[in-house]
Parts: C-alpha cells; structure tokens; sequence
C-alpha cells in the first residue's frame, strides 16, 4: 500500500511508465486516485511553463479515477491501462467534455459522443486527465497555429515543441501525463516526439479507427500514442488499434500482442538507410545522432544498408496537395449552422463567411484555400489527379525498399527544435521541416520515433523507424533494441 | 477562390494569402515535371472492399444532446439566415 | 443522320425535341445510407439524427447492404451493367441543408450503366436509353421560417438513400416523359423499393430539354427544369420550355445553358438567378469509404429475387389471356392489380370479364379510397375470388350485368359468396321467354310512340324500351333476351 502524503512515493508518482503505473493499480500499492491527483498536482505545476493543455477534467479524471479503484477493489481487472493518467490531443472528441480543434470556430463545442479510440482508452481503464493542445485542426508542425493556447518545448521555453500534437509531446515529456494520444497526418506525432525527446508512433493508416477523429485529410489521418518508452507505445496501441464498424477504412486485421517479443532483438534484420532523407543542410548534430544511433544497432547484429526512395524530392508538393484539397472538403461543414461558432450576417451567404473568416486561422484558411483550387474546374487533373499519381510512385519506392529490408532508419527532422516565430511567417519553410516525415502518410506505413541524442543545446534528436505495412511489431523491437542500448528516453526536461 | 471556399478575406489577409499561394503553387508546377503516364492514382492506400453494414435502425431517437450546440434554433429545428438567390 | 420526327414525336415550326430526364428515388430501406438512423418519414424535428447524418466534427460514414442490393435490384430490372467496382465521390456545395457542406455521391465510376425503360406512348412500345443508376445521400430539409424570415433546417431527412437515376436524352415528346416517369415508377414499386410518391417527394424530377432542327444531330443549349411535383406538371412544364426555346430562337435570341423553375401557378418556367453563377461541385473520390465491390455471386442472388417485370408481363398478359395493349398496360401498372386480376383468373373467371371488372369497378374503388397510396395494397374492398365468382355468374347467364353491379357494392369489406345472395334473395336474371314476352308486350303498349319509332327502323330508341322492360321486371330481365323479343315483336 502506498503511504499518502509520502513526498517520495507521491513525486515518483508521475515519474513512472505506464506499464508500471497499471502494475501499481492492479496489485493496490497505489490507487488510480493517487496517481490522477499526482497527475493534476504535476500539471498544474508545469503548465505555467509549458502550456500543453488546452482543458484539464479534473471533476471527470476523479470520478473515472474512483470507478478504477472500485473495481479492482471488487477484484475486477481495470485493463491494460487501468487507473493511468493521460491526454487526449484536442482534436479528439471526448464526450462531454470540450474538443476544439485548438480553432475559435470550436471553441465552444461539447460533442455527445466519444471518439472510437477515447472510448478504447476509457474501456482500458485509463484516466482521461485533459485535452492537449495542437495546431489548429492539426495543420502545422510547430503548434503555433493554435488559437487557443500556446504550448512551450519543455526543454527550452524559447522553442517550439513541434506539431501538430506539441501539446501531446510536451505534457509526456513534462511528465504530466504517463501518455497521450496524438494524431499523425504528415508527421505530426513523430515530430513533436522528435523535438521533445519522447516516443511517438504513427501506426498504420487504417490500424487504428478514425472515427470521431477531427479530420484533416482522411486519406493520410492516424491516431497515435506518445509515451515515455518503448514498451508503452506497444501497450497504448494495443489498447486503441483495431477495426470500428463506425470506420469503414479500419482494417479488419486483428491485432496482434505488440508486447510480446518486443525484446527479441535486431540480429539478422536487414535495416536500410534511403540516402535522399540524409539531406544536404541537415543540422550536422542531428545526422551525427542519428548515424551513432544507426551504428549502434549494427553492432547489436542488424545489416544495414543503403537504399534509394528516388521520389522524395516530389512528397512534399504531393502530400500538400492531397491533405489540402480532403482538408478543404473537411472543414466546410464548419458554416456555423449546426454547432461552432457562428458570426450573424444579414443572409446566408454572409453568414458562412463571416463565421469561417472570424473562426479559422491564417493558416488553416491557407490550406482550404490551395485546396479549393486543387479541387477546382481546370486544375483536378493537373493537380489533384497528378498528386494521386505521384503518390503511387512514392508507395512503389517504399514497397521495393522494404522488400529487401525489414525496416527503414531515417532521421526524423532536419533540424532540433527551432525558435518560437522563427518559421511562421514563412510556410513553405515551415512545410520543409515534414521533409523527412511526409512519404510515410502518402505510403500509409507505420513509423516509430524514439530519442537518439541531443544537441550542444540539450535539444532532443530523434530516430525515426518506418515500418512495413501492419508490421508495427518489427518496428517497436527496433525501436526497443535502441531503447535497451542507449540511455536516452530517461532524460526528462523537468525534474 | 475565396467564395467558393466561402471565405470572407480583408484586403490585407488577402494579399499575404496570395503572395504565400504562388509559392507553393510553383512548387506544385514541379509535379508536372513528372511522368505519370499508366500511373494509377492512390485513392485508397489500403483496400479491403467497403465496409457494408446491415440495415437495421440502430439509433435512438435523437435526445437534447445531439441539437444543444445549435447557434440558433427554433424548438428542434436549425435557424438560418435567409438565402438571397 | 437526317430523318424526319419519328411519329409521336414533338415538333414545331421545323424544331424537334430532345429531352432528357434524372429521378432522384428515395429507397424504403429501414435505415439511412450512411448510418443507423431510421429513414421514416417524418417524426418531430432532428429526432431521426445521429452526429454522422448531422456532419458533427470526425464522423464517418458506413455503407448500408441493402440500399445496395436496391440498386443492383433497380439495375438489373433496366437491364443495366452493373460495375463489378464503383466508387464514392464527394460533391461539395454549400447549403443549410448539406450537413458535412459536401453529398456523397458517384460520379466517375457508377454502380448501374447502360441500360433502357421501355414504355408504352399512345399504345405503341418505345425504349428509352438509361445512362447511369447511382446511389447517394439525401439532404435534410429547409423550410421558411415565417417568423425570423430565414429558414429552419430539419435533418430527418439527411442521409436518406436515394438512387439517382439518369435517363439518356432520347425522349422526344412531353407525352413521352410522361410515360417514361409512370414505366420507371411501375419498376420502382414491382420492385418495392421506393414507393413512387411525386407529392411527398419520394420521386423526383427534373427534365433536361433542349430544341434542335428537325433531323440535326447537333444538340442545342441545354435548359435544366426544376420544381415539377406531378407527371402532369412534368408534361407541362417540358411542353412550354420546349415552346420557349423554339420562339425565343425564332425571334434570334441565344439560349442561355441555365437551371429553370416551373411554376404551377403561372404555368411557366423561370431562370434562376443563382449566386454562385457555375457550380463547381469539385468532385473527388470519397477517402472516408473504400470503393463497392458487387461481385457475380450478389447481382445472381438479386436477379433470383426479381418479380416479373411490368414490361414482360404487359406481354404476357396480352398474349395468354388474349387483352389489348392498352387493357394489359393498365392492369400491370401496378404489381398489386396485375396479382390480383391473375388470382381472379385463377378463381375461374374469364380474362376479358376479369380486366374489365378490374379496369372498372376495382380501381374505381381503390382510387376512392386512396388504398394506391399504400406501396402494396394488401385490403382489398373486396376479393378476386369474388370478382371471379360475379363475372362467372353473369358469364353463366345466372344474373345479368346491371345486377351484377349492384352486387358488388354489397360484397365490400365481406366475405360473402355472391352466388349464395343471387340463390338466397331470387336475383337470377329471368330468360324464361313466356315470362318475357308479357313484359315486352305491356312496355310497346305503355310506349307507343317509341314502338313505333323502332319499327320505323330507329334502332336507337331501343335502349329505352330495353331499359322499361328491365324496370318493369326490377332488373332481372335478359337485356338480350328482351332485345330479341322486343325486335321479334316490332317486327311483325
């Protein structure tokens, strides 16, 4: 039994990972209601520095808190995620309780119905503590384009956590939850865990269900979770993975024990390293991380390898094209007639419009805008049409690569977290940052992010691991072997 | 553009938002660059036949909850502006 | 090719028509296409909605199995092709009524192609060609809002299934689109997959018309026509639009390719000035559903479902039970009618008798009693069997046919063997020729005026004298038998 009010037990509290916490649960030497009080203590004292949440449920956390500890108090198994404090990116609907978007057009906005993977959360037993902030309807890489809230890099206060799920990254890095669910459309999981230090994992496209999902373009959206470790991340997808008869494009595929076998090692793997995403202009720090890192799991018995995706350079026109254009078509249903925000206007018309200029952001407007036109009468082939094709091309290039490799490393980013304001008043830089994270969602594979290193500034470097279609498990022992070899993943930015 | 988007935009909103829309429109004129000639176009990256469900209502009726977020309403029903053809 | 208007066709000052129609059918599923609400009609507003009918933030839709067995059903019945693979495409507009600000649609690769509707116009058989068949989502309802001035929006109707159903620009006369609406919704209710009801809005359409010099193949500017609630509005409406076009060209005006609105009242059609002057609907194919694969072995099952046809029945009926064309149009108009004439044939009464008491005397009371608005008629005033048993006793000569008719009112709602009245209440019809012969007799002396106009050779006059007799003889004489004698004893 843990002792109350015992600072050495309670600061653990928050410290430790998932898989110990629900250990903690299930065997009563810690109840659900410690560890979510310890939870909201921690946040509320991080929060003045990092800003990673958009709304705290203290009152519901209890309650769901309180329900754990009935039931294993009955002696009723509370899941895999039994009584674990975590966050839910805001563009997750969560029932009752607010989901924005991190945009003013949803500020308001209680939805009555849950997000398929927050009820999976719920029924695995995990204690929903808040919702994190993010780029505004997921679009950006920095989460400065919410505008709801401003989320700091808990390792430098001057920097950007990345996106679009900075809130996700952060509040795990702060350890303010043990983890988050975010969603990843062009990288937005993997960065953020990139820039904060932490594991992020974009499983699949259609392992995980989307329904309830806020969407930003369906074809490329997946949820997915950030943790601490390895070994979490495995957990939490095991948790929310799986088919949803609410989601028609939720693989049936059943869902394998991502925990099991994780530790069997990289001997024998075939490991390749694509030479078009070790880029010219690649802050050296970075290449140097990621290479030791590479190195390393050659020691430990892998072959690496160098391989070519020759359609690189076209990924990030295609994907912007592509997101842009089902982004568009999305977000029209935001006209302020059923729910959202709604600016009066003396017709109809006048209304739509003043409702979505007042609601929406410069950049969320950017990208409806380029994918109107994507869309429109003349430009479909040229644009869209020819988008679509490029993205066969970009499959074909991964497909051939992994048919000699189990797995592929690259870096996760050019660069370490940069400045807050340094790229928002340019967004074609801000779409390069993706560079290395977009061919993943135009392929639909599933990628692992796990710290590598760190820069003379103590900036978090991460490693990024694509996997092959529905083969999460290669992809998390990879990721595992590196954990077990490196210290990494144990740095936390505040003590 | 805008109005097909039904986007209200100030002159100066607009300006910015043409001028960061050239940029990255030139970038897309790389596509065309490349030949796609045969290529079929990813419209669904995995394939496993749509999803079909039974016809059966399963559904309530629908309660306060799902009309409670209306900007305006009229007992159970949306208000709108009128629309000027 | 130039050839002149084929009979039947519309034609006026040298012009043709081309006419081209869409139907927007609502299917009877139980539930809507996309999500598990109920498709009902009616109900109190936004009861029948759930956040994916009410395009609420991250919702998704999920394809209902039986609005597409419907489609393959109404496809097969047109002969259509059905696509081993078709796809979802997205048509985005704005609109209070369009929840997610985009339908759900087909639009490259649809599940129907290529089929016809074959129609009867003035008695003669046509095809018209069928372009597509495809399934989408129907969107809620705007009503204007006498108070505010705006409109109130009611989603039970979002989300409904609807087939659309585009027919190729082959009709050439409104009489033709006429017919053409009335075959299509004889399939629809055969099939019982959408009860066929303009009025309530459960069929819908709108007409594509153009004009062109007689025999041209060129097409000329399209006009699209909307706003039509009956057949007979649809004839109307294509009839002064064609006229329209026809004196606008001969005064030198250019057509404009534009959407027009019938109006009832005024009995004409009218532009529309629409804000957004060319929809562009930026179709693209639908991310959130993977595209419908209907491989043989479903379309095998659905056409072993399939009812006969109104097309092939109509034949079948004028070649087994001897009818005419217009007589067998009529009785399969509606599957419930053609049943029941074939179960009064199988009672033993003779197909000719059977269709005229059913083309008479039934549908004159199903239409009284509204019992047509029901998609199947299933109570009958009153049944085939006792039709049968009426017309074989005036076949017999056991009653004549003004009794019969008399009868048949007291049959209603029971279950009562006409024969047993007839016995029970003495109506046999009287063919003794002494009992007659009397009868006759005291009528030409009653009328003598008549009589004698009859033996002036004045056939006509012989109504009336037939007509005293049977009122002399309360109904029951042999009108036959009385025209005989009353001849006979004119005659001498």
């Amino acid at each position: 039994m843990s002792v109350p009010g015992s600072p050495a037990v309670s600061s653990a509290l928050h410290e430790c990972s998932v898989r110990e916490a629900a250990a903690r649960v299930r065997r009563r030497q810690v109840s659900s209601v410690e560890l979510t009080r310890a939870a909201l203590a921690r946040i509320e004292a991080v929060e003045p520095r990092v800003g990673a949440f958009l709304a705290r449920c203290e009152a519901e956390a209890l309650a769901a808190a309180e329900a754990i500890d009935r039931r294993v108090a009955a002696g009723d198994d509370p899941g895999p995620l039994g009584g674990v404090p975590v966050g839910v990116k805001d563009n997750i609907c969560t029932a009752g309780v607010r989901t924005t978007a991190a945009s003013r057009i949803l500020e308001s906005f209680v939805p009555a119905y849950d997000a398929t993977v927050t009820a999976k959360l719920r029924h695995a037993g995990a204690v929903i503590v808040g919702k994190l902030n993010c780029d505004e309807f997921a679009m950006g890489s920095s989460t400065e384009n919410s505008a709801l809230g401003r989320t700091r890099n808990p390792w430098d206060p001057e920097r950007v956590p990345g996106g679009s799920s900075g809130g996700s990254g952060a509040a795990v890095a702060a350890r303010a939850v043990h983890a988050a669910l975010g969603t990843d459309t062009g990288g937005s999981v993997r960065l953020p865990a990139a820039f904060c230090g932490v594991v992020g994992l974009k499983p699949t496209y259609g392992r995980v269900s989307r329904y309830g999902v806020i969407a930003y373009a369906s074809s490329l959206d997946q949820v997915g979770p950030v943790t601490r470790d390895v070994a979490d991340a495995a957990v939490v997808l095991e948790a929310i993975a799986g088919h949803d008869p609410a989601d028609s494009t939720a693989s049936p595929r059943p869902v394998p024990a991502y925990q099991d076998g994780l530790d069997a090692g990289v001997r024998g793997m075939r490991l390749g390293l694509p030479r078009e995403y070790f880029v010219e202009g690649m802050q050296p720090e970075v290449e140097q991380a990621v290479r030791a890192a590479v190195r390393e799991l050659e020691r430990l018995g892998a072959v690496i390898e160098e391989v070519s995706l020759p359609h690189t350079e076209y990924a990030i026109a295609t994907y912007y094209l592509i997101a842009t254009a089902e982004a568009s078509s999305n977000l029209a249903r935001y006209d302020g007639v059923r729910y959202g925000l709604r600016v009066p206007g003396q017709s109809l018309g006048e209304m739509y419009e003043r409702s979505r200029a007042a609601g929406f952001g410069a950049e969320v407007k950017r990208r409806i805008m380029l994918g109107t036109y994507a869309l429109s009468a003349g430009y479909y082939d040229a644009y869209y049409l020819k988008a679509q094709q490029v993205r066969t091309l970009v499959r074909r290039d991964f497909e051939r690569a992994l048919e000699r490799c189990d797995a592929l490393l690259t870096p996760v980013a050019p660069t370490t977290a940069f400045r807050i304001g340094e790229k928002v008043d340019d967004p074609l830089t801000m779409y390069l940052s993706d560079i290395m994270t977009i061919s993943v969602n135009l392929a639909g594979l599933p990628a692992l992010v796990v710290p590598c290193g760190a820069d003379g500034a103590g900036l978090p470097i991460g490693l990024q691991v694509i996997g092959r279609h529905f083969d999460e498990a290669t992809m998390l022992r990879i990721g595992y072997a590196h954990e077990l070899a490196s210290d990494w993943h144990r740095r936390s930015p505040i003590p | 553009m805008a109005a097909l988007a039904r986007l209200r935009l100030e002159p100066d909103e607009e300006e910015r938002l043409r001028s960061d829309l050239s940029a990255i429109l030139e970038a897309f004129e790389r596509l065309q660059g490349l030949d796609t000639a045969g290529v079929e176009p990813t419209a669904h990256v995995e394939d496993f036949g749509a999803l079909l469900r039974a016809d059966e209502i399963t559904n309530p009726p629908a309660g306060e909850a799902l009309v409670a977020n209306a900007p305006a309403r009229d007992g159970r029903r949306f208000r709108v502006p009128k629309i000027i053809e | 090719m130039s050839e002149p208007a084929a009979s039947g066709a519309w034609t006026l000052d040298g012009y043709e028509a081309v006419i081209g129609l869409e139907v927007h059918a609502e299917l009877l599923t139980r539930a809507k296409v996309f999500c598990g609400c109920s498709a009902a009609f009616g109900g109190e507003p936004n009861t029948n909605v759930c956040p994916v009918c009410l395009g609420m933030p991250g919702v998704l839709p999920v394809l209902n199995r039986r609005v597409v067995e419907f489609a393959i059903r109404a496809g097969l019945a047109s002969s259509c092709a059905i696509a081993p693979r078709s796809r979802f495409a997205r048509k985005n507009y704005f609109y209070p009524d369009l929840p997610k600000g985009y339908q759900i649609s087909m639009y490259e690769q649809p599940l129907c192609e290529h089929g016809w509707v074959e129609l009867l116009v003035d008695g003669r058989p046509r095809r018209v060609g069928l372009t597509r068949i495809h399934l989408e989502e129907d969107t809620g309802k705007n009503v204007h809002d006498a108070v505010a001035g705006g409109s109130l929006v009611d989603f039970n109707r979002s989300g409904v299934p609807l087939l659309e159903i585009v027919g190729e620009p082959e009709i050439r006369s409104p009489a033709e689109a006429g017919a053409y609406l009335r075959a299509l919704r004889s399939v629809l209710q055969y099939l019982e997959i959408c009860d066929g009801n303009m009025e309530e809005g459960s069929f819908r359409c709108d007409a594509n018309v153009s004009v062109r010099p007689l025999g041209a193949t060129a097409l000329g500017t399209k006009v699209e026509i909307k706003n039509m609630n009956s057949f007979r509005n649809v004839e109307r409406a294509v009839a002064w639009e064609l006229q329209r076009q026809v004196r606008a060209l001969q005064a030198g005006e250019r057509l404009v390719q534009e959407t027009r609105l019938w109006d009832p009242e005024r009995e004409e059609t009218r532009s529309m000035r629409s804000k957004e002057h060319a929809h562009d609907y930026r179709y693209f194919p639908e991310p959130d559903l993977l595209p419908l694969e209907v491989p043989q072995e479903w379309v095998d099952e659905v056409r072993a479902t399939l009812p006969e046809l109104p097309g092939p029945r109509r034949r079948r009926f004028e070649r087994d039970h001897g009818l005419s064309a217009y007589d067998a149009d009529v009785l399969t108009q509606r599957k419930d009618v053609a049943d029941y004439f074939e179960a009064g044939i199988a009672a033993g009464a003779q197909p000719k008798e059977m269709a005229n008491w059913v083309t008479t005397e039934i549908l004159r009371l199903v239409r009284e009693r509204k019992l047509d608005d029901a998609l199947v008629i299933r109570d009958w005033p009153v049944t085939p069997a006792q039709v049968a048993a009426l017309s074989q006793l005036v076949d017999a000569g056991t009653i004549n046919r003004g009794t019969a008719k008399q009868l048949l009112p007291r049959l209603l709602g029971t279950d009562d063997d006409p024969a047993a009245i007839v016995r029970r209440e003495g109506l046999a019809q009287v063919s003794d020729r002494g009992a007659l012969e009397q009868a006759v007799r005291d009528v030409i002396a009653r009328c003598p005026e008549q009589a004698a106009q009859l033996r002036a050779g004045k056939d006509k006059v012989i109504g009336f004298l037939v007509g005293q007799v049977m009122k002399a003889t309360g109904g029951k004489a042999n009108p036959q038998l009385v025209q005989e004698l009353l001849k006979a004893a004119l005659a001498s």
